[in-house]
């Protein structure tokens, strides 16, 4: 299991934890979202879709993200590898949810090979 | 040396070799007394004495806030800098991209009507950052140096930084300061002020030898000792101080018959016979061998020797892409996470061994140092040949941390490898073989599966707006395909999707980056690779960061001017980028939120309102220019007709507003 694997798996521990005990978190907008994905400069690293980059984020991609909202939530408020952590204070729990909600709502990529220019 | 003056001066008509002689025997009568001086003969100086504190006069003072006096040249034979000028042409020099400047006004009235202006040629820069940084990118190509002229004083100043870019990229260039040493005689005013005792001082520290001659013979043997000390690896930026009197008065051979010293080069230094043979035992019985390479492939030819090495071997390549070291389609060159497997690791010519074999995440650990992890086994080799170790200077921490390695050479990577090849080929066991060309399969599936996972990040926001740096490589890939193309700026601040998706197999498909990350460095010296390009037949395209370009934009003029062809797409993501980042990572660090203003990032670090129209700037200085491109869909017809244009002779500029990295 990768290090990274074992955080994220301690970080949704943590979200159970913090998340859990309270009521279920409201609806995010993805159209809140896509102005907070910038406005926290999430895509600084992560590019305005969250499609990652290998100069800033390692190659991660988080367009579409496969991480369930209280995992996301909890590597956001907890991580402290490459990506800097965000605490509540300056990012808020509801803010965060739009954000979610923002990068779930984008489309799914086109197969490469359907794309042309991506097999010549 | 002592400008000759008008006799309105009345003051004593001394040349340098006169005011030498007189010197030494101003000094041997403080010993030996009048009767000696008496003895010295009708060039004998007799100094008109004046108390130091003494009011100047009505003529001094105007002289100290006048026009100089014009004082008549030609006179008396050749002037100094043709000879200068004859020296330079013996290096076979091709191009001086320079800023002019009036205390190198002897050579440069020189170099245009005695040498021609030819071998070199003169290239208008408008800053001396953009004169060095495309001396820089020209060596890239052509593999031979140039040269440039600027003020002793706030020429060198403006030239500086990319001085420090080139040393940090082992980049040989010439940088001559125009200076006037003699106090007594020298225009007052202007000239005085861009005169300095020692220019070269402030470039000491990152140049490999500076001169500052006295003589024309002095200049000869100092112009062929500093060539030959550029060209020998580590190559480096060298400096010489030009003396205005030098280069203005006639030439007086005083008897001795001026020689121009011929160019020989020196051989590069390889790796010692022993250290070669155990380095090549440990790559031979390897499990896991990994070769890095940053700097190593000098030539065409050093390309070569590593894919030869690599498939001996079959060992895994990371190619840390200071040159263009390895081809990115070969079924070896692999992603840096293979150094974790490895048991042996091969280090060529890298700037920072440290940081290959170790992590580090500036996350605030380790009392605010960071957090910093082995990436590599307990118990792996490490063997560097790094020439860099041979001329190394203490000021300056170019040379990175320490790295502890079982096997060191101080010697030329490139010039190492051939015996490193023969010496592996000794010591390979026979029964390994198989074991070997097994590595080679598994290298190729991950190859393939590294590509397949390539093609999925470049569809990721394949739509989007701002347009994805993946798009924008793959809509410009089949415009330049077909063409001998050479990549001349770095795609570095674009995750590198042109390295990633284009076919990267010769020597000049890219030229790596700045060195010193000075930024400012892109745009000029894609400029100077391009005029290299242009005489060898090849398309030059480069991708341009926005931030990079208006430090020094006065390079396109340069281009348009000098017609010198080249595909500028500009990668216009409205920031300094990499500053972005850092604010918002010291803010989460802190515990506040960044504050931006009016702007998408971090206020100080955005590039915006309002907007820069780059495609008007370009056009503003003589260059085919379209943008800003915000729908992708507009790509693909505006590079046909940009590559269009580039092929017609002309410099061409595509404004498109990108994704951030």
């Amino acid at each position: 299991m990768s290090a990274l694997k074992v955080r994220l798996g301690l970080a949704a521990l943590a979200a159970g934890l913090v998340l859990g005990q309270g009521a279920a978190l409201a609806a995010g907008s993805p159209e809140k979202g896509k102005v907070n994905f910038t406005k926290y400069g999430c895509y600084q690293c992560h590019g305005y879709l969250g499609q990652g980059s290998v100069a800033t984020s390692n190659g991660k991609v988080i367009y579409r993200t496969e991480l369930p909202l209280e995992a996301f939530m909890s590597f956001v408020r907890t991580t402290n590898r490459a990506m800097p952590p965000y605490s509540e204070q300056v990012l808020p729990n509801q803010d965060l949810e739009d954000i979610y909600a923002y990068l779930e709502s984008l489309p799914k990529p086109a197969d490469y090979k359907s794309i042309p220019l991506l097999n010549q | 040396m002592a400008r000759r003056q008008s006799s309105s001066d009345r003051q004593p008509n001394v040349s340098r070799r006169k005011f030498m002689s007189g010197a030494a025997v101003a000094g041997a009568a403080a010993t030996t007394g009048p009767a000696a001086l008496a003895a010295t003969g009708p060039d004998a100086i007799t100094p008109e004495r004046t108390p130091s504190a003494v009011r100047p006069n009505a003529q001094v003072a105007a002289a100290e806030v006048g026009t100089p006096h014009t004082v008549p040249r030609g006179a008396g034979g050749p002037a100094g800098s043709d000879f200068m000028v004859d020296v330079i042409k013996s290096c076979d020099i091709k191009y001086l991209p320079c800023n002019p400047a009036s205390s190198f006004r002897g050579i440069h009235e020189s170099l245009i009507n005695y040498g021609g202006n030819k071998n070199p040629e003169f290239i208008t820069c408008t800053h001396e950052e953009a004169a060095v940084a495309m001396c820089h990118g020209y060596f890239k190509i052509a593999g031979k140096p140039l040269m440039t002229l600027v003020h002793g004083t706030v020429g060198l100043q403006h030239a500086t930084m990319a001085i420090y870019n080139a040393w940090c990229d082992r980049v040989p260039l010439m940088v001559l300061g125009g200076t006037d040493l003699d106090a007594a005689t020298r225009p007052p005013g202007v000239p005085t002020i861009h005169s300095a005792v020692d220019i070269n001082s402030l470039v000491r520290d990152f140049t490999k030898w500076d001169d500052q001659p006295v003589s024309l013979q002095h200049f000869a043997q100092s112009f062929v000792r500093a060539y030959r000390f550029a060209m020998t690896p580590p190559y480096e930026p060298v400096a010489l101080a030009l003396d205005a009197g030098l280069q203005e008065h006639p030439i007086h051979e005083n008897g001795e018959k001026l020689y121009i010293p011929k160019y020989v080069a020196s051989a590069p230094p390889q790796g010692e016979s022993g250290a070669v043979r155990e380095a090549a035992r440990l790559l031979a019985n390897a499990e896991r061998p990994v070769i890095v390479a940053d700097r190593a492939a000098r030539t065409a030819n050093g390309m070569k020797l590593l894919v030869e090495l690599a498939e001996l071997l079959q060992a895994s390549v990371v190619d840390q892409g200071g040159r263009m070291n390895f081809p990115s389609t070969h079924h070896l060159r692999r992603a840096p996470t293979v150094i974790g497997q490895a048991d042996v690791i091969l280090g060529l010519e890298l700037t920072d061994f440290w940081a290959t074999v170790n992590a580090f995440i500036d996350n605030g650990d380790n009392d605010g140092h960071g957090l910093q992890q082995s990436r590599i086994k307990p118990g792996t080799k490490l063997i560097s040949i790094n020439s860099v170790e041979l001329h190394t200077k203490s000021n300056y921490q170019d040379f990175q941390r320490f790295q502890v390695v079982d096997v060191g050479m101080a010697a030329d990577a490139e010039a190492t490898l051939p015996s490193l090849i023969e010496a592996v080929k000794a010591a390979l066991p026979n029964d390994r073989k198989d074991a070997i060309a097994k590595r080679g399969e598994e290298s190729r599936k991950a190859k393939a599966q590294a590509k397949a996972r390539t093609l999925e990040a470049a569809a990721i926001g394949w739509d989007a707006s701002p347009i994805s740096t993946a798009r924008m490589a793959a809509e410009l890939w089949p415009h330049i395909k077909d063409l001998d193309w050479s990549m001349v700026g770095s795609d570095r601040q674009m995750s590198s999707w042109p390295s990633r998706l284009w076919p990267m197999e010769k020597h000049y498909s890219h030229l790596g980056s700045s060195g010193g990350y000075g930024v400012g460095y892109n745009s000029p010296a894609a400029v100077g690779a391009a005029l290299a390009n242009r005489d060898l037949g090849r398309f030059s395209v480069n991708i341009q960061p926005d931030g990079d370009m208006m430090y020094v934009p006065g390079v396109l003029w340069t281009a348009a001017r000098h017609k010198i062809p080249m595909l500028t797409v500009m990668h216009n993501n409205r920031g300094y980028h990499q500053e972005v980042m850092h604010v918002q990572r010291m803010s989460n660090r802190r515990n506040r939120v960044a504050y931006l203003g009016n702007d998408l990032g971090p206020m100080g670090t955005r590039i915006e309102n309002p907007d820069i129209d780059y495609a008007k700037l370009a056009a503003s200085m003589g260059w085919w220019s379209a943008g800003p491109i915000t729908d992708p869909k507009d790509l693909g017809p505006t590079f046909k007709k940009a590559v269009e244009v580039v092929k017609s002779g002309q410099p061409a500029l595509v404004d498109v507003v990108t994704q951030p990295r």
